[in-house]
Parts: C-alpha cells; sequence; structure tokens
C-alpha cells in the first residue's frame, strides 16, 4: 500500500507480521464515494488493495470472511460488523463486486488458494474454515478450495446484512437468505446508473433532432427549432425515462415477461403524454406524421433501454436474453427507422 | 410483489441423477431456489427461475449438473456481436467455449 486509505484504523499484530484495522461502520466520506460512484461521478473503480485485514480484534478462532476488492462491497460487509471480529479476506476481483467477479472468473477458487496462502492464513487462524458469499459460488468450487488450500468453503448468506444472523443460527441461511430477490430499494439505487449510461449518448442524438428541427417547417429556423426542435428533444427524453426509469421502478408490475416488452408499455405511455400535449396539431398531414414518428421512436426507444435493464437484473438467463434480442431487436431497428422517415417527411412538407 | 421470472422453457440447466450424491450444494448456491434436494437427491423445481449462473455446475463435486453459463445481459449481448468489448463489467463472449471461464453470470455495474 501506497497511501493508508481513510478507512484503516491502524495495524494488529499476528504470527506472521502485521495486519491492517479497518473501521467498522461507514463515515460520510464512505457514503459520499458510493454516491459518486452510482451517478458515474468521478472515478468509477474504488479498489482495495487485496490481502488479510483485521475487523475488532480478532483472534486465532475467528472466523474469516472472504470478499471482493471493490469499495462498495467491501464496505456492505464492514458496516454490517460493528462489535464483531472477524477476519476480512479480500480477493483481487479488479474492483468489481463479488456476482460479476464470479462470473468473470477473478473471484475464482485460484485466487481464493493465492490469497490464503499470501496472507499465511493457515499460521493466523486454528480453523480451517472460510465464509464466502453465496454470490461468488458461480466462480469458486468449494470442494476444489478443500483440495487445493485445506480449507473448507461455507457458502453464507446472498446479503452481507445477513451474516450476523447466519452465524448466530449455527451457520445455517434460512431460504430467504439463499434467494437473491429484486426488491423496489435495489431497483432504484440502479436508476441513476441507467439513467446517466442512456443519456450519454442520447444528448447528443437530442441535439442533433433539435438543430435539424430548424431547417423544415413554417416558421424561420429559429421558430422552427424552438417548436418541432423542442418537442424532439422532449419526446427523446420521455423516451429515456420510460425506458431507464419507469422500468426498473415498475418492473413487476410491468405485463409480461420480456423487458422489451415491459418498454413498449411505458414507452407507449409517454409517447400518449406527448401526443396529449401536441393535441391541436395532430389536423395537419405533417403534424400527423411527426405524431407518428415520435410514437414509433419512443417506443422503440424505451423498449430498447427496458430490455438493457436484464443487465442489471437479477435474474434473467442469456438463453432468455437471445431468446428476446432475437424478436425485439429487429422490430425496434423497424420501427425506429420508419419513424425517422416520418419525421423526416413531415419536416419536409411542413 | 409479484415473483419475478423471466422467459419460460429457454433455459440450458439439466441435471442427472445418476451422478448425483445428494451434497445439497447446488441447492445452498443457487439463487434462485431451482434445486431441492429429497431422499439424498437433488432435483429441479422451478426450472425457468434458473439464471444460468452456473453456481451450482462449477460447485457440483460429481459434475452432475450442465448448464451453459452466461450473462443475461442485453448490452453485453450487443457489444459482443459487435465485437467490441463490453461497457458492462460483465464480459459476454458467444463464440467461446461456454462451459468454464468464458461467459459470466452477473447483473450487474
Amino acid at each position: 500500500m501506497t497511501k493508508r486509505s481513510h478507512f484503516i484504523t491502524g495495524e494488529m499484530a499476528t504470527p506472521v507480521g502485521p495486519v491492517p484495522c479497518v473501521e467498522s461502520g461507514l463515515s460520510l466520506r464512505d457514503r459520499l464515494e458510493t454516491w459518486k460512484v452510482r451517478w458515474r461521478i468521478g472515478r468509477m473503480k474504488y479498489t482495495i488493495p487485496p490481502g488479510l485485514y483485521a475487523l475488532g480484534s480478532p483472534d486465532a478462532s475467528s472466523e474469516v470472511v472472504v470478499t471482493a476488492n471493490f469499495k462498495l462491497t467491501f464496505d456492505s460487509v464492514r458496516r454490517v460488523l460493528p462489535g464483531h471480529d472477524f477476519w476480512i479476506l479480500v480477493l483481487d476481483t479488479k474492483g468489481v463486486n463479488v456476482w460479476c467477479a464470479a462470473g468473470k472468473g477473478t473471484f475464482s477458487t485460484g485466487e481464493l488458494i493465492h490469497q490464503i496462502a499470501t496472507a499465511r492464513l493457515s499460521e493466523i487462524v486454528e480453523h480451517r474454515r472460510l465464509l464466502l458469499p453465496q454470490l461468488g459460488a458461480p466462480g469458486v468450487a468449494a470442494h476444489e478450495v478443500k483440495k487445493g488450500s485445506g480449507f473448507k468453503v461455507l457458502y453464507g448468506p446472498v446479503l452481507a446484512r445477513d451474516i450476523p444472523a447466519f452465524i448466530t443460527a449455527g451457520m445455517e441461511a434460512t431460504p430467504a437468505m439463499r434467494t437473491k430477490s429484486f426488491p423496489l430499494g435495489e431497483r432504484i439505487v440502479l436508476i441513476p446508473i441507467e439513467l446517466t449510461g442512456a443519456l450519454r449518448y442520447m444528448i447528443p442524438v437530442m441535439a442533433a433532432f433539435y438543430f435539424l428541427s430548424g431547417l423544415g417547417g413554417p416558421g424561420d429556423y429559429w421558430a422552427n427549432v424552438s417548436t418541432f426542435g423542442f418537442l424532439a428533444s422532449a419526446s427523446l427524453f420521455a423516451g429515456v425515462v420510460a425506458g431507464a426509469v419507469l422500468v426498473p421502478l415498475l418492473l413487476p408490475w410491468l405485463p409480461g415477461r420480456p423487458f422489451s416488452l415491459k418498454g413498449l408499455w411505458t414507452g407507449l405511455v409517454a409517447a400518449g403524454i406527448i401526443l396529449l400535449w401536441l393535441g391541436s396539431g395532430l389536423t395537419t398531414l405533417s403534424g400527423r406524421l411527426e405524431a407518428g414518428a415520435w410514437l414509433l421512436m419512443m417506443t422503440a426507444l424505451s423498449a430498447f433501454l427496458g430490455m438493457n435493464f436484464t443487465g442489471s437484473s437479477t435474474y434473467t438467463s442469456l438463453s432468455g436474453v437471445r431468446k428476446e434480442m432475437r424478436i425485439a431487436v429487429p422490430l425496434q431497428i423497424g420501427a425506429a427507422a420508419v419513424g425517422l422517415i416520418l419525421w423526416f417527411t413531415s419536416r419536409l412538407i411542413a | 410483489m409479484a415473483t419475478l421470472t423471466y422467459l419460460k422453457d429457454v433455459v440450458t440447466l439439466t441435471l442427472d441423477e445418476e451422478l448425483c450424491i445428494g451434497c445439497a450444494l447446488c441447492e445452498i448456491v443457487c439463487p434462485h431456489a431451482v434445486f431441492t434436494v429429497d431422499d439424498r437427491i437433488a432435483v429441479i423445481g422451478d426450472r425457468d427461475a434458473c439464471m444460468e449462473c452456473g453456481a451450482c455446475a462449477r460447485n457440483c463435486p460429481t459434475d452432475a449438473i450442465y448448464v451453459k453459463v452466461g450473462v443475461g445481459c442485453a448490452a453485453a449481448v450487443i457489444s459482443g456481436a459487435l465485437g467490441i468489448e463490453s461497457a458492462c463489467c460483465c464480459v459476454d463472449e458467444p463464440e467461446q467455449k461456454v462451459t468454464e471461464e468464458s461467459e459470466s453470470s452477473c447483473n450487474c455495474c
């Protein structure tokens, strides 16, 4: 470690040398860092140096909790264990959370065995047990860890916050602790990431529509921009909100299983609002073409963004996503293309 | 809240009962309670709840479980199809051998 991290409170002596002690519970600075990561502000990778840490005053009989070196993951472990004495073994997952890292192969059998050896864990603790997050299981084969290190892997609960209850129950998890649910609160914290991800490429698109709008229409350039350009940007923004905000928010209640279908419903609602707003403009041919254009483009956009939320959801399979995309993507491209043609036509004849 | 289940009859999960020794690790690691162990043998219950994360297959000591492991992530599928590295932290490599390290199982970022 070059510079001591702010959550390190000191060092503790062990038979193999000093081990850094970490603060249990989160400081204001920790919370600010979490908030910034969620909104993609500043750096996205807050990594913790891999290796062994002491939480509280662990001794040779204390449990060893294994986690990833993504700061938010590490925080979720230390915040739930105040008043407990634990060893925390941090694997080098390149700043990625446990579940993703397990899937990518960095939270792995090999890395775990490597960190056990590097930390000389067998000289620090007298037992041969490791408490792993259940979501690390896609990357770790418990029987191979036993063979490679002598340590027995116990899969703990899905969520770090259930660790105290898991230990109190004698290393037993309830079915609820073993299941990855996707409640409203978890979906809400993902909205900033979905929204900023979509706006990164939609803001240039909105700007392009805004300034192109001035080229056709009854008034001069800036008059056209302020009416049709504003409508275009507002429609696209509403489409983004429908797909990246409403789909995560309303996920269980939107009809149909494919995520693109869920995005289609929210897109239709958003387009309906835009059409109501257009109101009297619908009497002219160009107005109708324009309304049709936004209906098609907004629903295509919202369905696409809804479909993208599969990656953040906790229950979609690759086989399912591929099946959904085979049908949805051609429809999305078709609707957007027809919408675009209608929009250009409406601009030319207005 | 409604139970969240993805598409029907698409997942690649299979279990070879002949090889199963009833260790129950699949039941422990599955985040969607797909497996139950009755009478020393694993049983697949709600197969459609499987998200193909591969935790069960990875931890099965007798290789009784097969699943084509992958990330259910549309952005990763698109990136893979376009031949660019995924912006998502999950990497999807559809052309590679898909059992062990290649495709991943997260839903993330």
